[in-house]
């Protein structure tokens, strides 16, 4: 039987922080807050704040409710009502909890929208799923920002540009007649500087994995780590002690030379050390975990930790820039990067994370995520030798959860890493 | 003047060239001529035209294309029009083909974009950021200088910078161009037995991949064959055929439709030829703001452009009842996220106009479709049995 997982001061942070997220949403009238609701790509946690909503994140809602085993059923729900088994489960879930009365994973109602501001960053599905929820909820202001796409794998002062200019002309004044409240650019540089300090926490929480044994999880406890500051946390005083904290638990176990920590206890021995592409499976996250843990694969980097913003190399929020800065944030997404810069972005992590292997958990529902992944891999696994695994599941619609299929798949992969590394010390000895 | 048929055999012939020798013959006659692919939905052609360039069309391999590598760059899961068209690029069909547009109409559209770069195919690669913003003075300056960024490829190739003139001039030939294809829908919505929809689907299609002058010649003698009253009416409804603008169903499929009772007065197969409504203003002196202000003005609905100041239940509706039509077939191609999540919001619509459709899916190579034919035979059945319903729109 799995035992408890172990709690650290920063896990109880984050869960306190969390709760009173969620608290506050239920309480939002009561509170007088306007509520926006947004996506975690490109998400313009600043502006939110310096306008005093709340936000509520679709996606956060649909990964949770399938930790707690509910997207199932609201998955269907949704198909019951002409959605297709095909599309986004995320989508599906999130309608489907609409349509059972938007009870949010905590189990408190959800306040509905005062403005649906769609960043669309990365995906094109969120485009589809706030018309769909523009349609549920006629009376919220909608919020377009088009984040253009990196496609030349760079971001231009055109772009840059297009989108301060749709901040200034459109999102600021909306914001501005929806809350009453008048547009304070010195709250926001306060706010970004907060930023860009959890920024340089997250960064050096995840360069963390350097050390051998590395003593976090950047995928399985990565998407834990990455909560506040892509939660609405990102620009606020509480997500700096949340990292601070963090980081200090991490510096203790390097000092001990402790692995990651597990639903199970600490990870005893760190047999192989992994990149990992692609977001998790929710819906049987810690079965998922565990096989690797099982097998001593410790994830030392992972694109889906990226999602939220890639500060790799070495981008942050600056308060110098505050809109310039907002429309950089928002472009530098992962997803919103070009398949040869996410191809070397997992490079970039192979190599400075002294990875044995690449990974990727290719997302049936997810095509911003998905299409692309196979050529992706081939190119990792040519340039720079290095064995790769492919599974497949599904964000949160446990239909596409096939547990004995991906363990069976990562057991032959973890044997090709075995036999790579016995030839490897058999190489070295001659 | 050629006969009808020939017109439209020449058509089919073109349209359906996975070697685009038409375009290979039109480029070697002349140095300095660039060709440009580009893909699904839509593409402002004139800016290729003007700049000395013919722009190409990649509808996908359809039926006609077996596919072997592209599978092994997409999962299952994941719709069939970007392996067929890795597998005609990685076949070397497309070798004579200089640069590659992408324009944004979907995250796989997107992705594959990355994947030709990454797999160095053509001399360049751009996905064309369509703007969602549609304030001219943002999204138009925006999508401006998307086209600039097109021009400044070609121009890297053949040392050629277009002029208002010539702009002007190819922005006109597109315009000829749409109102003739106009004119064929405006003919078939009262008499659609004079030309099948798959006539009308292969004469469309061949305009994408041929030169735009040749193609309006085309479309004019057909035009002239269809004013005549040709062919008999058969005793068929009207349908509107919706979510078919990417991975285009095969030919067959096309023909089953109309085979099993429907008369097709409206679709969206050919989207992007179809796009802009009306003419855009081919006088201009900024004939690049004037092509923003159209697609920002005057665009067809699509899946790929954000819409709720203008929601799209309501267009199609209006598109169903100016074509007289009994209802709509939604057809999406298989993993079709745009086509499939649209769905729902035109059903629950429809639902509640009283406006009748079906769906089903399809997928390029799928030329099996007893079941759809079925299915498309019992709907049009069950609307003639209520055809004096009052909801039917008509
Ligand atoms: S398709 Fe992928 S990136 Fe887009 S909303 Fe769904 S899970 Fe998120
Ligand atoms: S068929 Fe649909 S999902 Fe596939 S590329 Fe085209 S628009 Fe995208």
């Amino acid at each position: 039987m799995a035992q408890e997982a172990q709690k650290e001061k920063s896990m109880i942070l984050q869960k306190e922080m969390i709760e009173g997220l969620f608290n506050d949403l239920a309480n939002a009238k009561e509170l007088g807050k306007k509520v926006c609701y947004t996506f975690i790509p490109g998400n313009l946690s600043e502006l939110i704040q310096t306008f005093d909503m709340l936000i509520v994140y679709p996606e956060i809602n649909a990964l949770q409710n399938a930790m707690r085993k509910k997207s199932g059923g609201y998955i269907k729900e949704a198909e019951r009502n002409a959605h297709s088994e095909d599309v986004c489960t995320y989508v599906k879930c999130d309608v489907g909890m609409m349509m059972k009365g938007n009870i949010g994973p905590t189990g408190q109602k959800l306040p509905e929208p005062d403005v649906l501001l769609l960043s669309y960053t990365g995906c094109f599905t969120f485009m589809k799923w706030f018309e769909t929820l523009k349609r549920e909820y006629p009376n919220a202001t909608v919020i377009m920002v088009h984040t253009p796409y990196q496609e030349n794998a760079e971001i231009t002062p055109e772009m840059t540009q297009y989108m301060v200019k749709q901040f200034k002309e459109e999102v600021i004044p909306k914001m501005e007649e929806v809350t009453g409240i008048k547009y304070d650019e010195a709250k926001l540089k306060r706010h970004l500087k907060l930023s860009a300090e959890a920024e340089d926490w997250i960064t050096k929480i995840f360069d963390t994995t350097k050390h051998k044994p590395s003593p976090i999880d950047a995928y399985f406890a990565g998407v834990y780590y990455i909560g506040p500051i892509n939660i609405g946390f990102r620009g606020t005083q509480k997500a700096v002690d949340y990292y601070k904290e963090l980081y200090k638990e991490i510096q203790i176990r390097i000092e001990k030379g402790l692995g990651p920590i597990t639903p199970e206890g600490e990870m005893k021995e760190e047999k192989y050390r992994l990149v990992v592409e692609g977001p998790p499976n929710w819906t049987s996250f810690r079965e998922f975990w565990k096989i690797f843990y099982d097998m001593g694969a410790v994830i030392v980097a992972s694109s889906y930790t990226k999602v939220g913003g890639v500060y790799d190399y070495g981008w942050r929020h600056n308060p110098d820039r505050p809109l310039e800065t907002l429309a950089e944030y928002c472009m530098n997404c992962y997803t919103n990067m070009n398949i040869p810069q996410r191809i070397e972005l997992l490079k970039k992590c192979i190599v400075d994370y002294k990875a044995d292997g690449y990974v990727t958990n290719s997302i049936k529902s997810c095509n911003s995520f998905s299409a692309g992944q196979l050529g992706m891999m081939r190119e990792i696994e040519d340039s720079l030798e290095v064995p790769v695994g492919f599974i497949e599941s599904d964000l949160v619609d446990p239909r596409y959860f096939s547990y004995s299929n991906i363990k069976n798949r990562l057991e032959s992969y973890f044997q090709m890493l075995e036999q790579r590394k016995k030839m490897e010390k058999e190489t070295a000895a001659v | 003047m050629k006969e009808l048929n020939e017109l439209i055999e020449t058509c089919k012939n073109y349209a359906f060239d996975l070697n685009f020798t038409k375009a290979k013959e039109w480029k070697e006659a002349k140095k300095d001529r660039v060709l440009v692919g580009y893909m699904p939905i839509y593409f402002p052609r004139e800016i290729i035209h003007a700049a000395g360039g013919m722009p190409v069309g990649i509808f996908g391999g359809g039926d006609n294309k077996q596919i072997i590598k592209g599978d092994a760059y997409y999962q299952s899961y994941i719709c069939h029009i970007p392996r067929s068209i890795m597998e005609i690029a990685l076949d070397k069909h497309m070798e004579h083909i200089d640069g590659f547009i992408f324009p944004s109409i979907c995250d796989v559209i997107r992705n594959l974009s990355g994947v030709f770069k990454q797999q160095k195919i053509g001399k360049f690669v751009k996905y064309m950021d369509f703007p969602q913003n549609f304030l001219p003075e943002i999204g138009g300056v925006f999508y401006q200088q998307e086209m600039e960024h097109v021009l400044k490829y070609i121009k890297e190739i053949n040392g050629k910078t277009p002029s208002t003139d010539e702009l002007n001039h190819s922005i006109s030939l597109y315009n000829r161009n749409r109102s003739l294809i106009e004119f064929i829908y405006k003919i078939r919505q009262e008499f659609p037995w004079r030309l099948s929809i798959e006539d009308v689907y292969n004469i469309v299609r061949a305009g994408t991949v041929i030169p735009v002058e040749e193609h309006n010649s085309i479309l004019e003698e057909i035009c002239e064959h269809i004013k005549e009253n040709i062919g008999m009416p058969q005793d068929k409804i009207k349908v509107v055929v919706s979510g078919a603008f990417c991975e285009q169903p095969s030919l067959g499929l096309i023909r089953a439709i109309e085979e099993a009772g429907c008369y097709v007065v409206d679709d969206d197969y050919m989207l992007g030829s179809r796009m802009i409504l009306g003419d855009i203003d081919a006088s201009s002196n900024n004939p690049l703001e004037a092509i923003a202000h159209a697609y920002i003005n005057q665009s067809q609905y699509s899946s790929s452009i954000y819409d709720v100041h203008n929601p799209k239940e309501n267009r199609l509706a209006k598109i169903v009842k100016d074509r007289g039509a009994d209802g709509v077939i939604f057809a999406s191609a298989s993993f079709c996220d745009p086509s499939l999540l649209d769905a729902p919001i035109f059903q629950n619509a429809f639902d509640k106009m009283g406006i009748r459709y079906i769906a089903f899916q399809y997928s390029e190579n799928i030329n099996q479709y007893k079941v759809i034919k079925e299915q498309v035979g019992t709907f049009s059945d069950s609307i003639k049995l209520w055809e004096d319903d009052t909801t039917v729109l008509a």
